[in-house]
């Protein structure tokens, strides 16, 4: 910065540059002198999460298995998680986190098996909400259920309240973190339904990477708007939600377990 | 009564005072014993912050700080402030990171808090690495000697502080 900006006086300057910021849409081009362009961008202001929207996933467990291998990788790379990702560059299955993973279950009686993706179930009351001390978990207005890790402490009393077992803590030291989601040791983490992808309008990495692959096995959407993919599907379906009996209200919900 | 060497040590001093003041925050060489004044490295592209320089300088950590939790818990986004966005500007290749491949903030950063010995969790989590496609701030490439570019900018200012457009 050159001296004159320097000495000008903060309200003179903070004034110009608010109107010059403020001139207009997503990109203003003010041109100074010939060939000498002064060009503003700003992106539009979007939010907050309003609970307006109520963000939530329908997944067919009945869809083929290796579907769900499918989604955890591409929950890997969008989020930068996995053993890639720790310092040490050893993989410590025990301890690394795992934001979604495959699960088989099958019931003893029958022999029937299913295979599904578990992850985050983003309650509409979640426990691990109830129980932090410091309030890092925490429930979007729109339902999305994150951990603001800038004031997790790690007690992990989150990870103990959670049913569904779907909270990892950060063992290790961690690198290369993508820039739209920071992670590092001594804080718990989760799902977080790609809350940047779905702020911007998209879905999330996992929902993507199905359709890119033709799949339609997990559905995403607003449960909330009637005419989304999502309402329309479980209006249409039977479908159920991991320990409903909790009275929980995840979702996440899911057809044919 | 003062002695004539006392108040001409005084007056050293201020004048000591007055010199440290003029050369701010920018190159002056280090006195023998004390500690070097940071040396913060120049934007990567941008000739002019979000806010004026004096701001940014006192209060970037409350604009930060204030906006993370609008953005994380409330999911405002696309505001003012934004970490990534200093990356976008302030991310800078160094010898001290990858071997100079990989642009930082730790030039521009690190250089203040440790002459202030700031101690930030920040970077613990947020790399502070320049990657293709975040930010969104600025797109006028750095020409930090280029004084015809800065001076048209400056009077085009001034002509808008002038005319009071209130748009």
């Amino acid at each position: 910065m050159n001296e004159k900006t320097m000495s000008t006086p903060e309200t003179d300057v903070d004034t110009s540059r608010r109107n010059l910021l403020k001139g207009g849409a997503a990109a203003a081009v003010v041109t100074l002198a010939p060939g000498v362009t002064l060009r503003t961008v700003e992106a539009a202001v979007t939010g907050p999460a309003t609970s307006a929207q109520r963000w939530g996933m329908l997944i067919d467990a009945t869809a083929p298995e290796h579907l769900w291998d499918l989604a955890v990788e591409a929950c890997k790379a969008e989020q930068g998680w996995g053993p890639e990702y720790n310092t040490s560059g050893k993989a410590n299955p025990l301890t690394d986190p795992q934001w979604i993973r495959k699960v088989s279950v099958k019931d003893p009686k029958t022999g029937a098996k299913a295979t599904l993706p578990v992850m985050c179930q983003h309650c509409a009351k979640p426990p691990c909400v109830d129980v932090c001390p410091t309030g890092a978990s925490m429930k979007r207005a729109d339902g999305i259920v994150l951990v603001d890790k800038h004031i997790c402490i790690g007690c992990r009393y989150c990870m103990m309240a959670c049913p569904y077992s779907c909270r990892s803590f950060v063992h290790e030291d961690v690198k290369n973190q993508r820039p739209h989601m920071p992670r590092g040791k001594g804080t718990v983490e989760s799902c977080t339904l790609c809350v940047h992808r779905v702020d911007a309008g998209q879905k999330p990495a996992c929902v993507e990477a199905l359709n890119n692959a033709g799949s339609n096995a997990i559905i995403f959407g607003d449960l909330n708007d009637p005419n989304s993919d999502i309402s329309r599907a479980v209006a249409k379906h039977v479908t159920q939600r991991i320990r409903a009996d909790l009275d929980l209200e995840p979702g996440v919900h899911y057809r044919g377990i | 009564m003062r002695s004539a060497s006392q108040i001409l040590s005084l007056a050293f001093l201020c004048a000591a005072i007055v010199a440290m003041g003029l050369g701010g925050l920018t190159t002056s060489p280090a006195q023998a014993g004390e500690v070097p004044l940071p040396n913060i490295a120049k934007a990567y592209k941008g000739e002019q912050c979000v806010e004026p320089v004096d701001v940014m300088r006192r209060n970037h950590f409350e604009f930060l700080m204030h906006q993370r939790d609008e953005t994380l818990r409330e999911g405002i986004r696309g505001q003012k402030y934004s970490l990534n966005d200093c990356v976008d500007c302030h991310a800078v290749a160094s010898p001290d990171v990858a071997d100079g491949k990989l642009r930082t903030l730790k030039p521009f950063c690190k250089e203040c808090h440790e002459y202030a010995a700031v101690s930030i969790d920040c970077f613990g989590c947020h790399t502070g690495a320049a990657v293709p496609g975040i930010g969104k701030q600025s797109s006028l490439p750095a020409n930090h000697g280029d004084k015809a570019s800065i001076a048209v900018l400056e009077a085009h200012l001034n002509a808008e502080r002038q005319g009071g457009t209130d748009q």
